[in-house]
């Protein structure tokens, strides 16, 4: 048979285009009305400002301390908060790997995730408050004379966001970890690496794509920092980050011109790190990391 | 493999960091119960007395019953819509290489990989337009947001795990694409399902920044709720705000007990194949 003599649905079938495919359609459709267009409606709406020229959002936002030094603010947050849970991550996560039960503390360690952010926030309000046990526990043992303000200011937004930012990229590096074969690591020592060489000759660079990936993840995360950042923070101060001033200039000044273009911004700070880091991975190993029977 | 002191020093270093940050985060949480039990609780390490009334008290005063019923029903609808649009979409993304199909799947990975926030401003602002935001049907739809990839990119892999003959068969007795799903797939799927679902359902039920850009004073859930409470602390007593988080609490928490027998807890983070 000449294809000319296939029907159009058979021509389709053999694309892998039929009924099930359709199945697909809802869908994409779904994700393309909610999410992409209104991300295209954002981009173009922070174009087209309530006042001035095509860009002018863009200028104020760059030309009013009150809104670009959120972008520092929000850094300033971020980038410790995911630094300090990834390099902590790291060391617990290759102990726990060769622990038997590890269901339980992992199950520990889902609790905060699970619980959120508005949850972690007031919780450490009540442990972390002036008569709160931390703070009792440090009087008791010497080792604060007055209690320590740790709450509505820097610190407690960076004990909201280790509380739950911990979990989250250790879970993530110990399924990396778990990824490696042991046997890797065996050879290392049969030959005589002692443990610090195996870690930085065997396991860390096979597992440096992984930890990129964490870190890109975890620093999304703790740059859209929101609720901890205005319930356990200083949102008038030192934590007013980049998501605060979009979510004022949308829902108390109803600018939702000048909220697209915060938003496009925020997106862009964290597109730009993203690429950078996944960028350095490449640069790295990127051969198997787990040698089976086939 | 024999240990030198350092190593051992160090494996003791490791366990103690863990330990701290457990010890921690049950403290945190157990100050949160206690004091939602507590009379009054000034200079000392546990409270004056015990108590019930910040329950009663949070339950009139934040309007308990209201919240919770929202709750229920955007996180029912939540889980509905998203498993019967989810779970055939991961079939046909299983089952067929079509063109377009790396485009598509990218499409699926996005939502999952942009912060809430992020795209929750803009998308707050169409659904404002359009007049749905406000609503409980606006919070459905913009939970659904994360949450339609998510059962998608939880299914896949175990729609994979089905040998293709058996619905190679089903289809040679003459089962339509419906009797397919009903009699065959949902059955063999059902742990799949299970899980994904659960999974859902515990992230609605904490997803705060969705809900909040796009609740009205009628359509906030209970994570929302918690929020103005503690926003709004000092014109209630604290503890009537813990007993409301207990109750939060006890929501997730529960839920998250029935998904931990079908998932691993790595699972809640990893989300998908990376």
């Amino acid at each position: 048979m000449t294809p000319s003599q296939f029907t159009l649905r058979q021509r389709l079938r053999e694309r892998g285009l039929d009924g099930v495919t359709l199945l697909v359609i809802p869908g994409v459709v779904f994700v393309l009305a909610l999410f992409i267009y209104p991300f295209l409606y954002g981009l173009f709406l922070s174009f087209t400002p309530q006042v001035g020229g095509w860009l002018a959002n863009y200028a104020k936002f760059f030309s009013e301390p009150f809104l670009y030094d959120t972008i520092s603010i929000t850094l300033w947050i971020a980038i410790p908060a995911t630094l300090l849970n990834t390099v902590l991550s790291v060391p617990v996560a290759l102990r726990v790997r060769l622990m038997k039960h590890q269901r339980l503390l992992t199950t520990i360690l889902v609790i905060p995730i699970t619980l959120g952010t508005v949850m972690v926030a007031e919780g450490l309000l009540t442990y972390l408050g002036p008569r709160g046990w931390l703070n009792r526990t440090l009087l008791e043992l010497g080792l604060a004379d007055n209690p320590v303000r740790l709450i509505h200011n820097y610190w407690g937004v960076m004990l909201s966001l280790v509380i739950t930012g911990f979990p989250f990229t250790f879970l993530l590096t110990l399924s990396y970890v778990t990824g490696i074969d042991p046997a890797l690591e065996q050879a290392g020592a049969m030959l005589g690496a002692r443990a610090r060489e195996r870690f930085l000759r065997i396991l860390l660079p096979l597992l440096a794509p992984g930890l990129a990936i964490t870190l890109a993840l975890a620093f999304v995360q703790a740059f859209t920092v929101f609720p901890s950042a205005i319930l356990l923070g200083a949102p008038a101060g030192p934590t007013r980050v980049i998501s605060i001033v979009a979510y004022q200039a949308a829902f108390e000044q109803y600018d939702y011109s000048l909220a697209s273009a915060i938003a496009m911004l925020m997106a862009g700070v964290q597109v730009l790190i993203i690429v950078g880091l996944l960028g350095a991975r490449t640069l790295l190993f990127r051969g198997p990391v787990s040698t089976g029977k086939g | 493999m024999r240990r030198t002191v350092g190593e051992r020093m160090w494996a003791i270093a490791v366990w103690a960091l863990v330990v701290f940050f457990v010890a921690n985060l049950l403290a945190m949480i157990g100050s949160v119960v206690v004091n939602s039990f507590g009379t009054r609780w000034f200079d000392t390490w546990l409270p004056a007395g015990y108590t019930v009334q910040w329950y009663s008290l949070a339950w009139n005063e934040f309007q308990l019953p209201d919240i919770l019923l929202v709750t229920v029903e955007v996180v029912g609808a939540v889980v509905l819509i998203s498993g019967l649009i989810g779970v055939p979409a991961a079939y046909a993304m299983a089952r067929r290489n079509f063109p377009g199909k790396q485009a598509v799947m990218l499409l699926f990975l996005l939502p999952l990989l942009v912060p809430p926030i992020t795209y929750g401003i803009p998308m707050a602002t169409v659904l404002y337009k359009a007049h749905l935001a406000g609503r409980i049907s606006g919070v459905i739809l913009a939970n659904l947001v994360p949450t339609v990839p998510f059962v998608i990119l939880i299914m896949i892999p175990f729609v994979e795990q089905i040998d293709p003959r058996i619905e190679a068969a089903a289809r040679v007795f003459g089962a339509g694409i419906g009797r397919l799903f009903v009699q065959i797939l949902v059955p063999l799927l059902t742990p799949g399902i299970l899980a994904a679902l659960l999974l859902v359902l515990v992230r609605t039920i904490a997803m705060f920044e969705l809900t909040f850009l796009t609740a009205g004073p009628d359509s906030q859930t209970l994570v929302v709720a918690l929020y103005y409470a503690v926003f709004a602390a000092g014109v209630r007593p604290g503890q009537s705000i813990d007993a409301m988080a207990v109750i939060y609490m006890i929501t997730t928490l529960a839920w998250l007990l029935i998904a931990l027998r079908f998932v691993n807890p790595a699972q809640i983070v990893t989300r998908a194949k990376q």
